[in-house]
């Protein structure tokens, strides 16, 4: 039994296609199981080392480079606040602690019943916004606390706070572990055609045509 | 929020962006709530670049694009056209790979082109590749930008539906697929061979250059050629109006327009897209056109003028032009065009611990004067602040610094204690650059506000090597 549910299996499959050798799928792969289960179980990186043709200590050793892998459960949302230079000067640090003080968990905790997740951020490039917190890597900008306890609000209620947030970003708020609500996708039809880099060994074929 | 008439200008759907006056090049579109559609895109001259690609010859491109000498937008500053000419002849396959992983400090640009024009980039990378003669690119997006994932996932779909990216583009015979990756979560894969790693499946630390020049040696070993999200974005506009009207903006080095960031104590924090190397700092933070000046009218004290791994610049350096070569001979860099103002009220030590802090918790840990070096760095900044600090200590950071960054560091001139500038770069004994940006803060900070550091440090007398840990404390 693998960790992917059908419909992911499918995915994964795809998205080890797109790539000429098959581990650079690794990260995405990654991705693709926290977004089904929240957070990076044993099982899911056993199936993930199959997928990509390495190991599950592999997959270990590169996930846990990578601060968005969690490998323990987190809450549905998680909150991050950047305490870089540019949010600092514009009131990050005061933020902080209106964070820490609603949700009542230190840096790093979940609350009790499973919902919010808290950490710090490293700058998110949104620094002419100062200061900026995300939920889930939604964007809030110019991010008062009274921002802050606002969306909370819609959360424990179930509600999207997206359209108090940036602008250009509206619709439903995702779970953790979702990232782009959209997904790419090739047309077999219209690939060019990906090869194993030792299959090729010369330049593509199109380049004859056109010169 | 209120809106102060200070910050007029602003377009909601394109946060931060400012439309100002001046040339806009690759901002254009902005200003429209749907930009990111094709619709939008073709029916504002979108694709013509590369149609116009396709009527030329590859190399025909390529020699457009030389001319243009546009230089590379992601910190380094290197002529886009001539990296293209680095892969080894007869080396097969090669790969594009696109660096939108942009995460250095105070730095918000790529984001936006990803989120608001996803397609001009996508046209950018198609003109990259046939120039090149490519048949496959990667488009790297930082995996925090959920947008802009969303965004380009969205019109990879829709130019591949369209014929644009594919099977006989536009009914050619030129061939090329373009997949977007997205990361995790580091810093340090901005750094192109670190990039290469985390496309690889790998931990993203950086490779030893020599030998690992991704031009020669890149993805799965192969000829690769990494280039930043804006400047591919310039691209299309250069085939579309030549190389010689490209040159008509900017100065001669640094030609064309570039965007800035700027964030920090000013009246109207944005990105502005500005002429290259003839617009002054001074004019960028107090100009009616920009930022409007300090906030309450405070005095500046000093400012970062190319994302935090630059060296501060202060008010003496207000009046230079922002390009590239005089800002380096200055002393610092303009780097990711990303820069931080920080008026009279700033706690110098504070905003160094700040920027130190970074580079600690992202130091991949690959070279150890790296790993070690700024974790002490941290650690001796915070207890200076915690009123711990030691007489020895502004030496110990000055001496971890040169353990990173052997010899004169590059810095401002200070022309009250009678220092020149140091000229950029600095040296490193590490493999890349993360180790000695986290010197810049800290030579930066002591060389101009050691009076600072030294009222913070509380504890006057040297602490005699005899006596023992618990009478420390006491």
């Amino acid at each position: 039994m693998g960790f992917f549910n059908e419909e992911n299996e499918e995915i994964a499959k795809e998205i080890v296609s797109r790539y000429p050798v098959a581990r650079s799928a690794l990260i995405p792969l990654l991705h693709l199981a926290q977004e089904q289960e929240g957070w990076i179980t044993k099982p899911a990186m056993e199936q993930i080392a199959e997928l990509t043709d390495t190991t599950s200590v592999e997959v270990l050793g590169t996930g846990t480079f990578y601060e968005m892998f969690k490998f323990h459960p987190v809450g549905k949302y998680l909150i991050k606040v950047c305490t870089n230079i540019s949010c600092q000067l514009l009131g990050a640090d005061e933020l902080f602690e209106h964070v820490k003080t609603v949700l009542d968990i230190e840096e790093g905790g979940t609350t009790e019943d499973g919902l919010f997740t808290f950490e710090e951020a490293e700058c998110v490039a949104a620094c002419t916004e100062a200061p900026c917190f995300t939920v889930n890597y939604r964007y809030f900008h110019r991010a008062s606390p009274e921002l802050f306890d606002e969306v909370v609000v819609d959360l424990k209620a179930g509600e999207s706070p997206l359209s108090k947030g940036c602008a250009d970003d509206q619709g439903v708020m995702p779970e953790h572990g979702t990232l782009s609500r959209v997904r790419q996708q090739i047309p077999q039809t219209r690939s060019a055609g990906i090869k194993h880099p030792e299959e090729i060994k010369g330049p593509p074929s199109w380049i004859e045509e056109v010169v | 929020m209120v809106e102060s008439p200070l910050q007029t200008g602003y377009i909601k759907h394109a946060p931060g962006f400012v439309e100002n006056e001046g040339p806009k090049l690759i901002t254009s579109r902005f200003k429209h709530t749907d930009s990111f559609t094709l619709d939008k895109y073709l029916s504002t001259g979108g694709y013509e670049g590369l149609r116009s690609s396709l009527n030329r010859l590859p190399n025909q491109v390529h020699d457009e694009v030389r001319e243009a000498s546009l230089l590379g937008r992601g910190g380094a500053g290197f002529p886009a056209g001539i990296k293209w000419g680095f892969p080894p002849e007869g080396v097969w396959p090669r790969y594009l790979v696109v660096n939108g992983d942009e995460s250095e400090i105070g730095t918000y640009k790529d984001r936006l082109l990803m989120e608001r024009d996803p397609h001009q980039l996508i046209e950018g990378v198609l003109i990259a590749c046939y120039a090149l003669g490519l048949s496959q690119a990667f488009l790297y997006v930082r995996g925090e930008m959920a947008l802009a994932q969303e965004r380009i996932a969205l019109a990879l779909d829709e130019a591949y539906k369209a014929g644009y990216i594919g099977k006989n583009i536009l009914g050619t015979k030129f061939s090329v697929d373009v997949v977007m990756h997205w990361g995790a979560g580091a810093y340090i894969v901005g750094e192109e061979t670190a990039l290469i790693e985390s496309l690889e499946g790998k931990r993203g630390m950086p490779r030893l250059k020599p030998p690992y020049f991704p031009a020669a040696i890149g993805l799965y070993g192969k000829p690769t050629i990494v280039n930043n999200v804006e400047t591919l974005s310039n691209l299309p506009w250069i085939l579309n109006n030549g190389a010689s009207a490209y040159k008509g903006f900017g100065s001669e080095s640094s030609p064309g327009t570039r965007m800035f960031a700027i964030s920090g104590h000013v009246k109207r924090p944005g990105v502005y897209e500005v002429e290259h190397g003839v617009t002054t700092f001074r004019e960028l933070f107090y100009d009616e056109n920009f930022c409007r000046g300090i906030r309450d009218d405070n005095e500046l004290k000093m400012f970062i003028p190319g994302g935090g791994s630059a060296p501060w610049f202060f008010q003496e350096q207000l009046d230079l032009p922002l390009e590239a070569s005089a800002v380096g001979a200055a002393g610092s860099m303009l780097g990711s065009g990303a820069m931080v103002v920080m008026d009279e009220t700033t706690d110098a030590v504070k905003a160094c611990l700040s920027v130190v802090r970074f580079f600690a918790r992202e130091s991949c840990g690959k070279c150890s004067p790296c790993r070690e070096g700024t974790t002490w760095e941290e650690k001796i900044l915070q207890r200076i602040l915690d009123g711990d600090g030691r007489p020895s200590d502004i030496d110990l950071l000055l001496d971890i610094g040169d353990n990173i960054s052997p010899g004169p560091y590059p810095a401002a001139a200070f022309s009250d204690e009678g220092l020149d500038a140091v000229p950029f770069p600095p040296s490193q004994t590490t493999i890349c650059p993360l180790g000695p940006s986290s010197v810049a803060p800290i030579v930066s900070a002591i060389r101009r506000f050691r009076n600072e550091f030294e009222a913070l440090i509380t504890r006057r007398d040297p602490i005699p090597l005899s006596l023992k840990v618990e009478e420390v404390v006491t």
